[in-house]
């Protein structure tokens, strides 16, 4: 029996030998350090050159403590992490010492540390469907990582999986334990992920940008989920992010790295209130806050304005003082409202708009927007607001005419275009009035085309200039999104991430489009370039006076750019109007949750947040 | 001072660059596009510099066989020096039929090199033109040339062969075109495979999107944007089967279907050097080793193009 294990399909596997029972140390008490690093050093070996990805990191976890390390890409905080557990290919090489709960880790041989992986030591990774393997049923993978590290017969090991995908609030465990990856939503599998992760009681939990590939709502849920669990299991995490908001929700400590060197340590109260490193002060004030708005617009207490629309009592402030900041709301609506009115012609109109994906194959034609009306005037910004699968995206794309509209009307610059074939001659001309940027800066420039060319290849075809005219035109567009003239030799790969995208909306702005369409043109960019290209976006937003469609699930990039603010959810838009009033006045359940889902880069600010999502959840919105 | 580091509220000193300085681009350098990027690198391994040296070689005795020997090879064969050694001026010795080998070795590079490349060339610009249109336009052309590609597929090379050549038509044109038309039939599919694969990855890339809506015409798109970023697979490919239809040459000729007699071919020195194994193997062994140097060659260039085309490799 004991030999013949007793689940199906399963991996077949034995207990790891003799040395698998043991533990590194005494068990964990709360406030010992468990985790600690001095001059940890990581280079990758590059084309026969030493190339530093971290450099003498000093840096301690205790237990029952999250310590935060952001950065923002090229910082190293992932590479110094995957060294913890000799995680990193082999072009690398690492120095310093690591010491888990005691135990020196580094130069020791690999079957120890393979040991304390998993074990002592376990991973949360960023994008759960790639991290679990598809092939094997979640409670298979947790079984076979318990029985891995534990000598524990197979009952008792699914015994414990079953524990523990309770633990991490999965609706049904018993149907996450039979169910494949792919049968999991997103928010599902980092919950089964995480239970996988903690299933053999880990000391250290290092969690690799544990949210960054969710929703805002999926990840207010999980990093609930985390903090609770935290305070349960008493071990020790690490979060490695670059997401602010995520900081200040979680972290007790923060380490701020830039170039493979911490910057700041700090408590999450002294880094967020005095940070005081120049790059960190850059950092935090990059991030935009929702609520905050641009210069020009009066900051907006989101907290206060959902405080009241929903009627919760928070404890963490004073009732009197959040009626005093929601009357301020109030004042600022109705000023606002006073100010309003929009003329011209509208450069998008869509009235009752559905968009299908067409048949292909045996896969049935799928709807992907539905009932969809806007407007969008001239030198309008519109945000169009949504979760993955809200069809934000869809609404996009239909716009530029690369969709086909199923039913209702669609009007650009006042031409109806659902009637139109999509290659016909008239939505041909009707497309050089709409400028697209897309996400990912990388793949929406053709790798084998210099810059210039790819700027001025719309107006070559459009005829609008030639020869020298044309160059001139190039330079002077590259002048306006602040790139050097010489940039218009170079070619794509040679450029940085922001830098692409200001070519990508160098070329958008190329035939002076009345409507720019912009699906979230920064989403790929960290906060600092992320905050320039904003900047950027709305200084010739302003200069050159162009309406924009813009897409994006960040709503706190809308608060600073939008005026009027559209939320969609599953093909439909739930709520849309100004700004202000969205922010202010929100009148949706959705739009509510979302607003509070979305964590403010201010831990004081943050807990307010969190307690009236926490009523907001618990007085039944769903 | 290192508890401090961990403890307290530690900054690092404020020595460093400003933050403007994380995105900016170095101008010194030259601009590089994929392609000379590309020939940079491989202008760096050894793999590339012996395959290309090598390849040079070929093509200068294919293109002058006169400056390597005097004796014409398919004349002045006399009996009497069946199966002769090496002596002076003939430095492979003689064949059965007592032709000077090593001038029949130097002459046969021409029908193996332009056998080889012209069949390139032709499945180049079959197999791209269906490849890059299926993968592109997709649906029912996509269907219609993906099951004809098939059918050729499905025919073992020597076997189609072997039938397309014993058709009247080729029965009576034998020439090295013959031989070429056959390859290029019958090898053209798996080059229009590559293409379509490649082609259907780019397709779907923003900056096709991009163009398109920017008023790019749909086949421009393809000709301007989709096909130069499909080619670096293609040309790996290419320069593969080029050895491999080099090969293919020799094999047919050795069979006798390959190119006519006339034409001075390793194939058939190999097959004529089949009497000759037991006596002298050195006559076989020479055209040998000339064919399997000319298809090395070519394979390691090939290698060498995937190292440096291959766009996974190339991210950091």
């Amino acid at each position: 029996m004991a030999e013949n294990l007793g689940w199906a399909g399963g991996p077949r596997r034995r207990a790891a030998g003799s040395g698998a029972g043991q533990r590194i140390g005494a068990p964990l008490v709360k406030g010992e350090p468990v985790l600690e690093v001095r001059g940890l050093s990581v280079d990758f070996g590059v084309e026969k050159e030493w190339i530093p990805a971290a450099i003498g990191l000093d840096y301690e976890v205790r237990a029952g403590e999250v310590l935060a390390i952001v950065g923002e890409s090229g910082s190293g905080k992932s590479a110094s992490s995957m060294a913890l557990l000799g995680l990193l290919p082999s072009n690398s090489r690492v120095s310093g010492s690591v010491r888990l709960a005691g135990q020196e880790l580094l130069g020791r041989d690999q079957s120890r540390v393979r040991q304390a992986r998993g074990k002592d030591v376990a991973v949360i990774f960023q994008e759960p469907m790639t991290a679990l393997n598809p092939v094997y049923t979640i409670g298979n993978q947790i079984v076979e990582t318990v029985r891995l590290h534990n000598e524990v017969s197979p009952d008792e090991a699914k015994e414990r999986a079953l524990r523990m995908l309770e633990l991490v609030e999965l609706p049904d465990p018993g149907k996450a334990f039979r169910s494949y990856p792919h049968q999991l939503s997103g928010g599902q599998r980092q919950r089964a992920m995480i239970a996988q992760s903690l299933s053999c009681d880990p000391k250290l939990l290092i969690a690799d940008e544990p949210t960054t590939a969710l929703d805002v709502t999926v990840q207010a849920e999980i990093l609930d989920l985390m903090r609770h669990l935290k305070d349960k299991l008493n071990s020790a995490v690490i979060l490695i992010t670059h997401d602010m908001g995520v900081v200040a929700d979680l972290a007790d400590r923060i380490a701020v790295m830039r170039r493979g060197v911490i910057v700041e340590t700090g408590t999450a109260e002294q880094v967020f209130a005095a940070p005081r490193h120049e790059y960190t002060q850059a950092l935090l004030a990059a991030v935009p806050h929702l609520g905050q708005g641009s210069e020009a617009d009066a900051d907006v207490d989101i907290t206060a304005a959902l405080a009241s629309v929903t009627g919760v009592e928070l404890e963490a402030v004073d009732a009197d003082e959040l009626a005093a900041r929601e009357r301020e709301n109030e004042s600022a609506l109705a000023a606002i409202k006073a100010a309003q009115g929009r003329q011209g012609t509208p450069v998008l109109e869509l009235r009752d708009v559905a968009i299908e994906y067409p048949r292909q194959g045996r896969v049935p034609a799928f709807r992907a927007v539905e009932g969809a009306s806007l407007t969008v005037y001239p030198g309008q910004v519109v945000g169009l607001v949504g979760e993955s699968g809200s069809g934000k995206t869809t609404i996009g794309r239909a716009a530029v005419g690369l969709l086909d509209v199923a039913e209702g009307s669609l009007k650009l610059v006042g031409t109806e275009i659902s009637g139109l074939r999509r290659n016909s001659r008239e939505l041909h001309a009707l497309r050089r009035s709409v400028g697209m940027v897309f996400q990912d800066p990388s793949s929406s420039l053709n790798p084998r085309l210099p810059i210039g060319e790819s700027i001025g290849e719309p107006m070559h075809l459009a005829g609008v200039a030639k020869g020298a005219a044309l160059q001139q035109r190039v330079e002077t567009l590259l002048d306006q999104v602040e790139l050097p003239r010489s940039y218009r030799n170079r070619y794509p790969h040679e450029l940085s991430g922001g830098q692409k995208q200001r070519v990508g909306i160098a070329r958008a702005l190329a035939l002076e489009p009345k409507l720019m369409v912009a699906d979230e043109p920064t989403s790929a960019l960290d906060v600092s370039v992320q905050a320039k290209v904003l900047e950027l976006f709305q200084g010739l937003q302003r200069e050159l006076g162009f309406a924009c469609l813009f897409v994006t699930h960040d709503l706190a990039v809308v608060d600073v750019l939008a005026d009027h603010i559209c939320v969609m959810q599953h093909g439909r838009i739930v709520e849309q109007g100004l700004r202000d009033a969205i922010l202010r006045n929100p009148q949706e359940p959705y739009t509510q949750r979302l607003l509070a889902a979305v964590p403010l880069p201010d831990p004081q600010k943050q807990r307010e947040r969190r307690e009236l999502r926490e009523l907001l959840a618990a007085s039944g919105i769903e | 001072m290192k508890p401090e580091r961990t403890e307290g509220h530690y900054v690092a000193p404020l020595e460093e660059t400003a933050l403007e300085a994380t995105d900016t681009l170095r101008v010194e350098e030259a601009p590089l596009s994929l392609w000379a990027d590309a020939w940079r690198k491989l202008r760096r391994r050894p793999l590339f510099i012996v395959s290309s040296i090598m390849i040079l070689a070929l093509i200068f005795i294919a293109l002058f066989p006169g400056v390597f020997t005097q004796v014409p090879p398919n004349n002045e064969c006399l009996l009497a020096n069946s199966e002769a050694g090496p002596r002076e001026g003939h430095p492979f010795g003689f064949t059965f039929q007592g032709c000077d080998l090593f001038s029949r070795v130097i002459h046969g590079t021409q029908a193996s090199l332009s056998v080889g490349i012209l069949a390139v060339l032709c499945v180049l610009v079959i197999g791209v033109t269906f490849g890059a249109l299926a993968g592109y336009y997709g649906g029912w052309l996509d269907a219609v040339l993906a099951r004809l590609g098939d059918i050729f597929f499905a025919l073992p090379l020597i076997l189609g062969a072997l039938v397309i050549t014993q058709l009247p038509f080729f029965r009576e044109n034998k020439s090295v075109w013959t031989v070429v038309v056959v390859i290029a039939m019958l090898a053209w599919p798996q080059m229009a495979r590559i293409t379509r694969g490649a082609v259907i990855e780019v397709r779907n890339a923003d900056f096709v999107t991009a163009a398109r809506s920017l008023g790019v015409s749909r086949f421009g798109a393809l000709m301007r944007h989709v096909l130069p970023n499909a080619l670096a697979p293609v040309i790996v490919l290419a320069t593969l089967e080029l050895g491999v239809f080099i090969v293919t040459e020799a094999t047919l000729s050795f069979l006798g279907i390959g190119v006519p007699e006339s034409v001075m071919s390793w194939g058939h020195d190999i097959a004529a050097a089949q009497v000759s194994i037991r006596t002298n193997p050195m006559i076989l062994i020479y055209p040998s080793i000339a064919l399997s140097l000319c298809v090395l060659s070519f394979i390691m260039l090939g290698d060498a193009l995937r190292d440096a085309l291959d766009p996974k490799s190339r991210e950091r």
